[in-house]
């Protein structure tokens, strides 16, 4: 008995769903066998741990929510650059820029202007700081087609120095290397608090999302975009302008990660760090493709990894695993997801006995 | 599809079968036998991989081995808002005490501590407990100085033994010096090892170098080796790494550690290692809630509680180390001598003002506002406990041009 592999034709939507429930089931199953195998660890309590961790308490799960919410607009963020085939995986210093626009801002204009005239300079500075962080590399590309994955790379490196060299400039006390809670007494810059201080990046998560999905799939921006990324040629020939378009994505996806900045510095944190993005940047390429550039799909997979990373710290604490445990889980859990694919696209055929072959 | 069905049965059946072996949460074990009936949770940086956190971890398991109280840890927490969600879940999880042992975790320990003032916030390295005034957020350091005052004079012996043998000249004794930042609490440490190192060896000078950071294995070790090819003889560092120790030990070069003894990755190199023990406060201030007593604001370990510690000898240590350290310890517990009297260095050719101030209350101006020296020593570590010696003593040079 012989087999061999060959393409399908696209699977109806309910039954790529169903191949991928299959996946994480199997993933689940795979890790409650390592689990027990190899920690001796009770695998109910490891999952129970998770659950308890990212939704555990109203505080736990407000806090999923936000981080979420951050997480997805970066990913939502690099989406139109990756449809059009612009692997921008400076995502990372895109946010950090935003975020220290945003401190320089509360910093050097909290005691002299009104909080209002604050915060619409903080939000106009930090997405157009984010933009630029994009269009560099865009500029790059369209000029002189410089390989985008290193220059985007590169401008992460000059971000992180930046935010470094600043750190120092502002540092209180003296020497210690740390910005701490800016305007802590007067709130200067603080983003106001709706409801509670998470609700706020679940808003504009949410307003980025449904525009995300509009502008690709109903626009002609998102139009140029998909041909762009299908074909460079095709599009020319059509007349759509590459390059143009190239700079005008790339200065909405970095503009989309600056506002992500604003809102960990603005509205999170009130202080900006080297890791204040925390490897979202890198991690949002991942959120991405695994929803295949959909904007919908992509609040689920942010789900997944914030789900896992965030029930990560409750089993470090409750299980006494290392943390490290909770990113092989959460590696298994890709492994699985990624690997289905290939059952999506592909189909394996029995290849029945024929006389000439016995 | 009928094929996959079994596949799907089987599946669930396989899930089942997990759920159905796995019964019963594991509760926590020491809630087990809780004596003090005291919940205390730790807030780390990184975990026990790091030096720093893990000398704060261990020294959590044995306070609450010893007390009987219930820990609850959560490590891998960034100095940002994460700080304030891990403190504020603590303290929903019914934690009397938080701890947070990371500089940069202060201001959000200090806004969870208004959230809740039922809840005891303790914070080691922190510096605004005393400006904060809340009662229930505390500063927590050790007169770590005073440890480094010892490992020099360790290092001034073994200076003196290479000198005596004539290995190097007396005017080639100079010591090098990694540091992390140009931040108060390094500045304390490597001026009070250089001062116990001078007390023993006269001829003794040091230079400095700083990386920028707490963590840096590549960063630390190429420091290191700098020095050493700038003729420094020994090293020591403030860093959290073995970048240095592992320079020094490919190099031959002798080498005082920190936070930890570095004797099995190098033993040829090894001369001592001081250290913060955090046991001791910890079961002060799990005591203390037992006993519904006020922690204090400002809390400072010394070698006398014994919270600052040096480690067991290398073996390359001068003869008589032992009995010299034994003899300045007892000198420094009993007050008879101060690591930084003004008698012993000077600034810019000077001594030091009686009416010298530094920045003990922390604002972004770093206003010098209290006045530090009391019977003629500079006395560190009294008016709030984190670090606060700032001045650049003579014979201490640096490498390169560091902002101060």
């Amino acid at each position: 008995m012989k087999f061999h592999i060959s393409k399908r034709d696209a699977l109806p939507w309910q039954k790529s769903l169903f191949v991928h429930v299959v996946a994480i089931l199997l993933a689940v199953g795979l890790i409650a066998v390592l689990c027990m195998t190899l920690t001796g660890q009770d695998p109910l309590s490891v999952f129970e741990s998770i659950f308890s961790g990212a939704f555990g308490t109203t505080r736990r799960s407000w806090v999923t929510l936000q981080e979420l919410s951050i997480m997805l607009i970066i990913a939502l963020a690099l989406t139109p650059a990756f449809k059009m085939q612009f692997w921008n995986i400076g995502g990372e210093g895109q946010v950090l820029i935003g975020s220290l626009t945003a401190a320089s801002c509360m910093i050097t204009l909290g005691d002299k202007l009104p909080n209002a005239a604050v915060i619409i300079i903080m939000i106009i500075a930090s997405i157009a700081a984010g933009a630029f962080w994009g269009f560099v590399p865009a500029l790059f590309k369209a000029l002189w087609n410089t390989n985008e994955t290193l220059s985007t790379l590169m401008m992460n490196y000059i971000a992180t120095q930046l935010v470094a060299f600043f750190t120092i400039v502002w540092e209180v006390p003296k020497g210690s290397g740390k910005i701490g809670i800016i305007n802590s007494d007067t709130m200067a810059g603080w983003l106001p608090q709706i409801v509670n201080q998470h609700f706020l990046p679940i808003v504009v998560a949410l307003l980025c999302t449904a525009s995300l999905f509009v502008y690709l799939k109903y626009t002609k921006h998102g139009y140029e975009i998909t041909v762009v990324g299908e074909s460079q040629n095709t599009a020319r020939y059509v007349g759509i302008k590459v390059e143009k378009v190239v700079i005008r994505t790339m200065l909405l996806s970095g503009g989309m990660c600056g506002l992500a900045g604003l809102l960990l510095t603005g509205g999170i944190n009130h202080t900006v760090t080297t890791t204040i993005a925390g490897g979202m940047g890198f991690t949002a390429v991942m959120v991405s493709w695994l929803a295949k550039f959909n904007p919908i799909t992509m609040v689920f997979t942010s789900l997944l990894i914030v789900f896992m990373d965030r029930g990560a710290s409750e089993v470090a604490t409750s299980c006494g695993l290392n943390e490290s445990f909770s990113d092989i889980m959460t590696g298994i859990i890709l492994f699985f997801i990624i690997g289905c694919e290939f059952f999506i696209r592909y189909k394996i055929n029995r290849t029945k006995k024929s006389g000439k072959e016995a | 599809m009928k094929k996959l069905k079994r596949f799907l049965a089987l599946a669930l059946a396989a899930t089942m079968t997990f759920s159905l072996a796995a019964c019963g949460g594991k509760d926590s074990d020491s809630s087990k036998g809780n004596k003090s009936g005291v919940k205390i949770g730790f807030i780390t940086l990184h975990d026990e991989n790091s030096t720093y956190d893990k000398n704060f971890l261990d020294a959590a398991k044995a306070a609450c081995e010893a007390t009987g109280a219930e820990a609850v840890f959560k490590t891998n927490i960034s100095e940002g808002e994460d700080c304030y969600d891990a403190a504020a879940d603590l303290a929903d999880g019914g934690c009397d005490i938080v701890f947070a042992d990371s500089f940069g975790h202060e201001d959000y320990m200090i806004k969870a501590a208004k959230e809740f003032p039922d809840v005891q916030f303790c914070h080691a390295t922190g510096t605004k407990a005393h400006t904060e005034k809340l009662a229930n957020y505390h500063n927590a350091f050790a007169t770590i100085y005073e440890g480094r005052y010892l490992a020099g004079v360790v290092a001034g012996l073994k200076l003196n033994e290479m000198i005596d043998s004539g290995k190097i000249t007396a005017d080639q004794a100079k010591i090098g010096y990694v540091g992390a930042y140009t931040y108060a609490e390094v500045i304390s440490g490597y001026t009070a090892f250089f001062l116990g190192a001078r007390s023993i060896c006269e001829s003794a000078t040091m230079e400095v170098t700083f990386t920028g950071s707490w963590y840096d294995e590549t960063a630390e070790k190429t420091a290191a080796q700098a020095l050493i090819d700038d003729k420094c003889v020994l090293i020591s560092q403030h860093a959290d790494s073995m970048g240095a120790p592992t320079a020094c030990e490919n190099a031959g070069i002798p080498n005082v550690s920190y936070n930890g003894s570095t004797a099995s990755a190098c033993p040829e190199t090894f001369l001592v290692s001081s250290k913060i023990d955090w046991a001791p406060y910890f079961e002060y201030i799990i005591g203390q809630v037992a006993d519904k007593k006020d922690i204090d604001t400002d809390w400072t370990g010394n070698l006398s509680t014994g919270s600052v510690k040096l480690s067991e000898f290398g073996k390359s240590v001068a003869e008589g180390t032992d009995k010299v350290v034994a003899e300045t310890q007892e000198k420094l517990e009993s007050g008879d001598l101060h690591v930084f009297e003004l008698e012993q260095f000077t600034v810019g050719g000077a001594k030091l003002a009686d009416d010298y101030k530094a920045d003990v209350d922390t604002d972004a101006d770093y206003t010098a506002d209290t006045v530090v020296v009391k019977d003629g020593y500079y006395s560190e570590s009294e008016f709030r406990s984190a670090p606060y010696f700032d001045v650049q003593i003579d014979g201490i040079k640096f490498l390169g041009d560091p902002k101060f």
